[in-house]
């Protein structure tokens, strides 16, 4: 953890507030999430106080405080695929997978979040798992997808 | 090998073609630089459409089969990567040009239809139906029986002006918008015009933020211009969060360098050395386009320090949005990019005059910077004459939902909507009818059928109540329900709202609550809830007109667009969902009674099985039956049922 920190802080320059988020989205990148001990490697760095950190942090959708699944889903949740219908197949994620929207399971092999216009509506109902798309989701291929994804895991 | 032959033609693409005022080619030139452009072939060149669009619907995979393909028949031939040309529907497209013939475009171009597709081509065996159509192409042999682009209507209405070099350069290559008369306008701006004279230029071609504000360019540019700063500042506006508009996406991914080519002009116009480029962080493959694209410019001393020898210095940088829809107002993403929570500021003093680090600073929506160049290569005359009234130029729209033909499409102001959804667009999928449009995004309204005659402009929507918006078109058909609609948008605007403003923060979550109150079945029909219920639909108005007039920005005042409308065309809707507690579309799940048709179960049994709240009963080989006051509505009989013997009132 400190090396990453080690090898990120420099890149950026120390007095300048305006580094704050690209710096924090580069140490989530490599961290997948944000922890407190790099929040506050930060806070030092920049001399910003931990909770003005926190608050821009929290003010944005993309910032975590907790690890993501292994399989991360994200579901389109624009109107095209609102439209097609992604308010059934996200309970029927939420069922599967047994998580809720925004949160983790357990055993940290799936997450599940409700993901903003992936900007493809022509492919709607469109899903995201780690970097790969799915297009034209229904809930047969989802719980095919699924089902192939939980015996990988296992 | 390949990298001196890249240099040589950066040295003559620079100093014959740049430089070239006249545009008048000499015929040693004029060969080579068709070589380049790819119009003078030796070899098969294949496009392969691999915008994220074309990923999504599997492009990766159909390269992959061609360069297998290639390799197995020993076939050379250039494989070239390009933005989308628009149809998404049609997606994955794959173009041939073989040496002599027009360039043909496959649709639907799966991985797996790769062989047989090409085989075609080579073999000169095409089968009609997997052709979209064939590209104009002087001194080139035509396919026979398959259609020109131009005269598929999906593209015969367009006008393209900001997508003109869609699908033909790839956007990884410099060259390929060099070749195409690029970066010209950079050149004849910075070495003849004044800034005042830039910025004049614009204001004369009348060209408005296509954002959504609709204002107008040149003045802003002027403000700017004429306010004292120790350093000013432009931003391109790529943080598109509209669900549902795309075009900003599809401009980078298709001609990276238009848009960057666009901000040093406007740069140049206002006196800025440094602007950025803010881009919604969920674009990660437009992201690594436009870096790419500054890489280039750089090395090709288009950016940097003293550019062309004129003593102009200009820098850009491109910053990650971080998932906040309201970062798309100016003042908000001005504030996200100082590094602190993107809240919107009170207008005046406006970024113009006091805006980055409080110094001078220009917000402009990306396709309004791509209209940029072509203003200066051509004249503002010449983007005056394109549009109608008020609103000149084009507009680029990105139509999903229930139509026919899906994707973006660049038309000149002034088109009809009917036109859009029914030429263009090709209509409604289906035997279905068309129920309304929906334009603007989250914070647009519901335009109905009788309003469809309607010309796109900024004046003649304002006149029904509609605004352009960013562009985001959603054609909705007879099986939506406008309630559950207008209670997704509510949701939306709910989740994104700063909570800066509390008409806007607590606002939008009671009407999304009322919302919901009547898309849910009660408890029980008696009590209390139900008096809530109704009190709260009659405060819905009064709600959302106070939500409006007392918000500060653009998202909290538009927030209950969405409702309003819906509310004003559609309220026999509404109230059936309040007395009836009926959903005609069938959408609001709560709503829904299930019957189970005596005539066609065959007792499998399934349902009960399936049913979480017991509600089914019967013996199996027998019909069987729910029990309404058990059943919630889940639809998992439905859902369930091989035999269709389950409907929904």
């Amino acid at each position: 953890m400190q090396e990453i920190l080690k090898k990120i802080l420099p890149k950026y320059p120390a007095n300048r507030k305006d580094s704050l988020i690209p710096l924090l989205q580069e140490i989530q990148k490599e961290q997948g999430y944000l922890t407190e001990e790099s929040i506050e490697a930060v806070s030092k760095y920049l001399n910003l106080p931990v909770n003005k950190i926190y608050g821009v942090a929290a003010f944005y959708d993309e910032f975590r405080f907790r690890p993501r699944g292994q399989y991360h889903f994200q579901v389109c949740r624009g109107t095209a695929c609102h439209l097609f219908g992604t308010d059934t197949f996200l309970k029927e994620l939420e069922k599967q997978l047994k998580v809720k929207a925004g949160a983790t399971t357990r055993d940290r092999k799936f997450s599940l979040e409700i993901g903003n216009c992936m900007g493809a509506c022509e492919h709607s109902p469109v899903m995201k798992i780690n970097d790969t798309y799915y297009s034209h989701v229904t809930i047969d291929s989802l719980s095919k997808i699924i089902r192939t994804l939980k015996e990988k895991t296992e | 090998m390949t990298l001196s032959r890249a240099s040589e033609n950066k040295e003559f693409l620079i100093e014959k073609v740049l430089k070239n005022y006249s545009g008048l080619l000499d015929k040693n030139t004029g060969d080579r630089l068709s070589i380049i452009k790819r119009e003078k072939i030796q070899r098969p060149v294949i496009y392969i459409g691999m915008g994220t669009c074309g990923i999504i619907a599997g492009a990766s995979d159909t390269f992959n089969a061609v360069e297998k393909y290639l390799k197995d028949q020993r076939i050379e031939a250039d494989l070239i990567r390009v933005g989308c040309i628009g149809l998404c529907s049609a997606e994955p497209l794959l173009d041939i040009q073989l040496p002599g013939k027009t360039r043909i475009s496959f649709k639907k171009a799966t991985a797996d239809r790769v062989e047989d597709l090409l085989n075609s081509a080579f073999h000169h065996t095409l089968v009609e139906d997997t052709v979209l159509g064939q590209y104009k192409q002087a001194s080139h042999e035509d396919w026979p029986g398959i259609p020109h682009m131009e005269q598929i209507p999906f593209f015969s209405y367009q006008c393209r002006n900001i997508l003109r070099n869609a699908g033909h350069i790839s956007p990884y290559s410099i060259e390929d918008y060099l070749a195409r008369g690029g970066y010209k306008s950079l050149y004849k701006t910075v070495l003849n015009y004044p800034a005042e004279k830039v910025c004049e230029i614009i204001e004369q071609s009348e060209l408005r933020g296509c954002g959504g504000g609709g204002f107008p360019t040149g003045k802003k540019w002027l403000l700017a211009l004429h306010t004292a700063g120790d350093q000013k500042y432009l931003i391109c506006n790529a943080d598109e969060s509209d669900p549902g508009a795309f075009m900003d996406r599809a401009i980078i991914e298709t001609d990276p360098h238009k848009v960057i080519e666009g901000i040093s002009i406007a740069s140049y116009g206002i006196g800025a050395n440094y602007a950025f480029i803010y881009i919604r962080s969920d674009y990660e493959q437009s992201r690594e386009i436009l870096e790419n694209a500054l890489r280039q410019a750089k090395e090709f001393g288009f950016l940097g320090e003293n550019i062309f020898g004129s003593g102009f210095t200009l820098n850009i940088q491109v910053r990650q949005g971080a998932g906040a829809f309201v970062c798309g107002e100016e003042t908000a993403l001005i504030a996200s990019l100082e590094g602190r929570r993107g809240l919107p500021q009170t207008k005046p003093p406006y970024p113009a005059e006091k805006g980055l680090f409080g110094q001078p600073t220009i917000v402009n929506n990306v396709e309004t910077l791509s209209n940029v160049p072509s203003i200066i290569e051509n004249g503002p005359t010449w983007f005056q004459a394109m549009g109608k009234n008020e609103s000149k130029g084009t507009k680029i729209f990105s139509i999903s939902g229930k139509a026919m033909h899906t994707g973006f499409i660049e038309i000149q102001m002034g088109v009809s909507i009917s036109d859009i959804v029914f030429k263009i667009a090709g209509g409604i999928k289906g035997d279905k009818e068309l129920k309304a449009v929906q334009l603007g995004g989250p914070s647009g309204v519901c335009i109905p059928v009788k309003d469809l005659q309607t010309e796109i402009g900024y004046e003649s929507l304002q006149e029904i109540g509609a605004t352009v918006g960013l562009g985001g078109l959603i054609v909705l058909d007879e099986a939506t329900c406008m309630v559950s609609l207008s209670k997704y948008f509510m949701e939306f605007l709910q989740k994104e709202s700063c909570g800066k403003c509390i008409p806007c923060r607590e606002g939008t979550k009671r009407m999304l609550e009322i919302l919901e109150g009547i898309t849910k079945r009660p408890k029980e029909e008696s009590s209390h809830e139900t008096l809530e219920r109704f009190k709260g639909v009659v405060q819905l108005e009064n709600l959302a007109e106070v939500i409006r007039d007392t918000s500060l920005c653009g998202l909290g005042q538009n927030s209950p667009n969405p409702v309003l409308s819906s509310l004003k065309w559609f309220r026999e809707e509404y109230e059936e969902h309040i007395f009836d507690r009926r959903c005609k579309a069938g959408v609001c799940r709560d709503l829904r009674t299930f019957f189970i048709d005596v005539d066609l179960c065959n007792g499998c049994n399934v349902c009960q099985k399936k049913c979480p709240e017991n509600a089914i009963i019967g013996t199996i080989k027998m019909p069987h039956f729910i029990v309404e006051k058990k059943c919630t509505g889940c639809g998992i009989c439905f859902d369930g049922c091989k035999f269709s013997a389950i409907y929904f009132k």
